[in-house]
């Protein structure tokens, strides 16, 4: 019989903190300008410059260490990691090796045989490097350092996956304690949560670990889960074959379903870490921890067992809600003005994840306002508009979030209530229609939808379809 | 009236009062330079235009009432390790030939708010490494008392520069003695003040957890008004302290009765020249005079600190001296083939020896298998030397001891024997290691009428009792020529 293989999995994710300016200086982190226009002499690495810890940057860390239950160190440093290349001005990135800020932590993941828990060996905070562009045509490499210093921080795990469904689950969790946290966006797509892959496989039942590969570049789930199915097999088939696996770093490309090696270990550079001298050791008091834990929000496990209890909405709609701190706010704020939790849920588990599919958005970008939900809302239950017209109103608001009230009225789509003007409307289209007159006296109920339609055309969509069918009816 | 004789805060008080205008100093120092500096020297870049641009600019200040300060319209001269917005900063290294910083360093910005008229850039060692001047790129700085000797280094070129009356004052930064021993060499006074005092913002790094910067004056009450200019909280140096005490000139009082001072043994000891030696020992004595209370103790691990301080300094600057790789700004070496080839070519023709040997060194003691056993173990002797002063503070208000072991050595001495050169290292060092203020002044001039330095050391945050004793000795010792009117 075949051997059966065991994967083993470790995770380093790099997440890019939510902070509006960089790690060490006061440059804006804002992603998409002229190359070079958020730098200062600091984040350019000038002669003379020195770095300032930006506090906003531990208190995320810290936040993300209490929510991943870890150990937080009380008297922290920064390293110097040394290695020369054009997008790290320094020659060195700042970040932590010896007394990282969170350490033993552990957060528990959904899997298909039920909860299991993954452990954090610690989460340091370091400095982002520059941006390289090479320009084939003038045969040159320009350097960009607007992302020269925006903060990051790295969650590396302990090996404690065992397949791509728990490791994309890890990473389902870290995303949402983030989000919850707002310490970052956390999109893989583009590059504020990154994650490398380290890999190994043992015959089952054996204790010790196998020789673990590190994979990088993986920039979606779907990546995610390719490459580690691709690296098992590569690796179970090295080891069939009767060959080792080498302990080395590789990059995965998606397309061709396949990784190559970057470098080995006996490349592995000497990183020459030690404490950096211009940054002081932090210091973390009592209070300043005091002060973070109260700040934690309401993660998403919580919230879930709150909406269960506080609305009578559907498990599957708490769960896509929940989903996304933004859109759970959103949520939240929209009821708290009024609005019924049914009709609110109804609003985004419908239309609004139609918008954001058919226009690839994440449910971060959602843009209305809770207040302009509300009104929409307000003008459906009062009958002010009907439900196509809502519809309408509500993809103008999902693109520019303008006051429907205001817009209803400027665009005239309120529903005309005036029973003069709808009984001359249908009365035409009954003179018009002879043939649906007839087949609905002959007994097709069906005719009478054509001739709702009729009239709702004529009304400019603006009728309440209620009253057109009663009026029909009546006077047919 | 004389404007070149006058100390810093003379002309200070005579700008003010009117009698000299500050374009009136600042054509009388740069003629000087224009007549001195083919035989010494001193700087780098000197200038000649800009300082006649400030000088109209802060006169009129002056005359608005603007600036009232003891320094304003005073000519200053900066060491090429500090940025000057504008100005090339070279830290005598070629790497940087071309180097002009778009900012200038916190100290230099600070002088400028004091009305200080920056007259150029001061010759050192490259990137500070040296003792002599002699490593710097741009030719050696030859000492005023003496053109056959060194002015030691590596502020060698703002120590000659007061001494040669090419600047009113200077400064200089100090991570292992590079203040007090130029100081101590071309006999003007020197003080490295407490880590932390004075911003390191714009000051390029040689070993970060050493550095500091300060001022060489022609004398001590110079050194007060300089401080008092340039030590403020900055919260662009993680490192700057928010301190209190920095009223220096109040320190400007001639009392030193019951003052302890101890004088370590280990300072006097062997390697240290009988003539340096007699004038420290007659400089106790005249504050014993004074009314001090002066004793010999045991100070202990001083044979420690110059492995330490080269294991630590080495181990930043490598670090340091990574950013200077030909990409950004700075020399970059032609006939390169990619990327690594043309680091090395850059780095290779770029630096200079002795900056290539701290590197080489400093690599060595971080690598992996060799961190624990130099960089950390030196990490260790560093908390026992500040342990070992701790001790000694808590008997004495003062230390007492000379500035190096020798006077000034002949120009091409020393780099023969670079060993022999970080040996001449070991009364300085130790206060770096510690965090300690310390100054040096002249007490006295050997047979070959070279000067010779004393150093007074004080606890953190103690300078106002160094400049006090220093001050009181000053006035007992009696005037000290400079360089020129020997």
């Amino acid at each position: 019989m075949a051997k059966q293989y065991e994967t083993v999995i470790g995770l380093e994710v790099h997440v890019e903190l939510a902070t509006k300016t960089k790690i060490f200086c006061g440059c804006s982190t804002a992603f998409g300008g002229e190359p070079n226009t958020h730098t200062c002499p600091v984040c350019t690495g000038m002669p003379g410059s020195l770095p300032v810890l930006n506090k906003k940057v531990l208190e995320y860390a810290v936040a993300v260490g209490l929510a991943a239950g870890c150990d937080i160190t009380r008297y922290c440093k920064f390293d110097r990691k040394n290695y020369f290349y054009p997008d790290n001005p320094q020659n060195y990135q700042i970040s932590q090796l010896y007394l990282p800020i969170c350490r033993n932590g552990k957060v528990e993941i959904e899997t298909e045989a039920g909860k299991k828990p993954v452990r954090i060996h610690e989460i340091h905070m370091e400095e982002d490097a520059g941006k390289l562009v090479h320009d084939e045509w003038e045969d040159c490499s320009l350097v960009d350092f607007n992302r020269s210093g925006v903060p990051l921080i790295e969650i590396v795990s302990e090996p404690d996956m065992r397949n791509a469904q728990e490791v994309i689950a890890y990473l389902e969790k870290l995303r949402m304690i983030i989000q919850y946290l707002g310490a970052s966006d956390c999109k893989l797509q583009e590059g504020s949560m990154r994650a490398d892959v380290n890999l190994s496989v043992r015959e089952a039942g054996t204790e010790a670990f196998g020789v673990r590969t590190e994979m990088k570049n993986l920039n979606s789930f779907k990546a995610i889960a390719r490459a580690i199915e691709g690296e098992r097999e590569r690796q179970i088939d090295l080891l069939e074959s009767g060959e080792c696996v080498v302990q080395e770093t590789r990059r995965w490309d998606d397309a061709k379903g396949e990784s190559y090696a970057m470098r080995s270990k006996e490349d592995a550079q000497d990183y020459r870490y030690f404490p950096d001298p211009d940054l002081v050791p932090i210091v973390i008091d009592d209070a300043f921890l005091e002060e973070i834990q109260s700040r934690q929000p309401e993660f998403r496990e919580e919230k879930m067992r709150r909406y269960r209890e506080e609305f009578d909405i559907p498990d599957y709609d708490i769960e896509i809600i929940t989903g996304s701190k933004h859109m759970a706010d959103i949520f939240e704020a929209t009821v708290a003005l009024g609005s019924q939790p049914k009709k609110v849920s109804n609003w985004l588990m419908v239309e609004t994840l139609r918008l954001l599919k058919e226009k690839e958005m994440d449910p971060e970008d959602i843009s209305f306002s809770p207040e302009n939900l509300a009104k929409l809302i307000a003008l459906t239950e009062a009958k002010a508009i009907n439900s196509s017209v809502a519809k309408e109103v509500f993809e103008a608001m999902f693109a520019s979030d303008m006051d429907p009230v205001k817009y209803v009225e400027e665009k005239g789509l309120k529903t005309v209530n005036d029973e003069g003007a709808l009984r001359q409307a249908v009365e035409k289209v009954i003179g018009d229609n002879p043939q649906s007159v007839q087949d609905y006296k002959n007994g097709k109920e069906k005719a009478i939808g054509f001739l709702v339609g009729q009239t709702m055309k004529a009304m400019k969509g603006k009728a309440d379809p209620g009253m057109v069918n009663r009026l029909l009816k009546e006077l047919l | 009236m004389q404007i070149l004789g006058m100390t810093a805060a003379g002309l200070g008080a005579a700008i003010k009062n009117k009698e000299v205008t500050v374009m009136e100093a600042v054509e009388a120092v740069l003629s000087r330079i224009e007549e001195k500096e083919k035989e010494y020297h001193c700087y780098v870049t000197v200038d000649q235009e800009g300082a006649l641009l400030q000088a109209r600019e802060v006169q009129g200040r002056i005359d608005r009432g603007e600036l009232t300060g003891p320094l304003a319209g005073v000519p200053a001269a900066i060491k090429d390790n500090l940025c000057t917005k504008g100005l090339l900063t070279t830290c005598s290294s070629r790497i940087l030939y071309n180097f002009v910083p778009t900012f200038s360093a916190e100290a230099v910005v600070n002088l400028q708010r004091s009305g200080a008229v920056i007259l150029g850039k001061t010759n050192m060692d490259e990137f500070a490494m040296g003792s002599t001047t002699e490593t710097s790129a741009f030719g050696v700085t030859k000492n005023p008392w003496n053109p056959a000797h060194v002015p030691g280094g590596s502020s060698g070129g703002s120590a000659a520069a007061v001494a040669a009356g090419e600047c009113f004052y200077a400064l200089g930064s100090d991570t292992g003695g590079s203040i007090r021993q130029p100081a101590s060499y071309c006999g003007v006074v020197g003080l490295k003040p407490t880590y932390g005092t004075v911003s390191r913002y714009g000051l390029v790094a040689y070993g970060s957890s050493l550095d500091q910067i300060g001022p060489l004056c022609q004398d001590v009450g110079d050194c007060a008004a300089v401080m008092e200019a340039i030590a403020t909280h900055d919260p662009k140096d993680s490192t700057s302290v928010k301190r209190s005490g920095t009223d220096f000139t109040s320190a400007l009082v001639e009392d030193v009765k019951g003052m302890k001072i101890g004088v370590p043994r280990d300072y006097l000891g062997e390697g240290l020249d009988p003539e340096v030696k007699k004038a420290v020992l007659q400089a106790a004595e005249t504050l014993k005079g004074r009314g001090a209370v002066v004793e010999e103790f045991d100070l202990s691990l001083v044979e420690y600190a110059i492995p330490a301080y080269y294991t630590i300094a080495a181990a930043e600057a490598s670090s340091n001296l990574e950013r200077f790789d030909g990409v950004k700004y700075g020399y970059r070496a032609e006939g390169y083939q990619g990327l690594h080839p043309m680091y090395k070519k850059s780095r290779s023709e770029g630096f200079g020896a002795e900056v290539k040997r701290r590197i080489m060194l400093g690599s060595f003691v971080l690598s992996s298998g060799y961190y624990d056993a130099y960089y950390l173990k030196a990490l260790r002797v560093k908390a026992l030397i500040k342990k070992a002063f701790d001790e000694a503070f808590a008997k004495y208000d003062l230390i007492l001891g000379p500035v190096a072991p020798t006077t000034a050595p002949r120009l091409g001495e020393s780099l023969a024997d670079p060993i022999k050169m970080y040996l001449g290292d070991i009364y300085t060092i130790s206060v770096n290691l510690a965090g300690l203020p310390g100054l040096s002044m002249p007490c006295g001039v050997d047979g070959k009428g070279l000067p010779i330095g004393l150093q007074l050391i004080g606890d953190c945050f103690q300078e106002k009792k160094l400049i006090q004793a220093a001050y009181t000795y000053e006035k007992a010792r009696g005037a000290f020529g400079r360089g020129e009117d020997r």
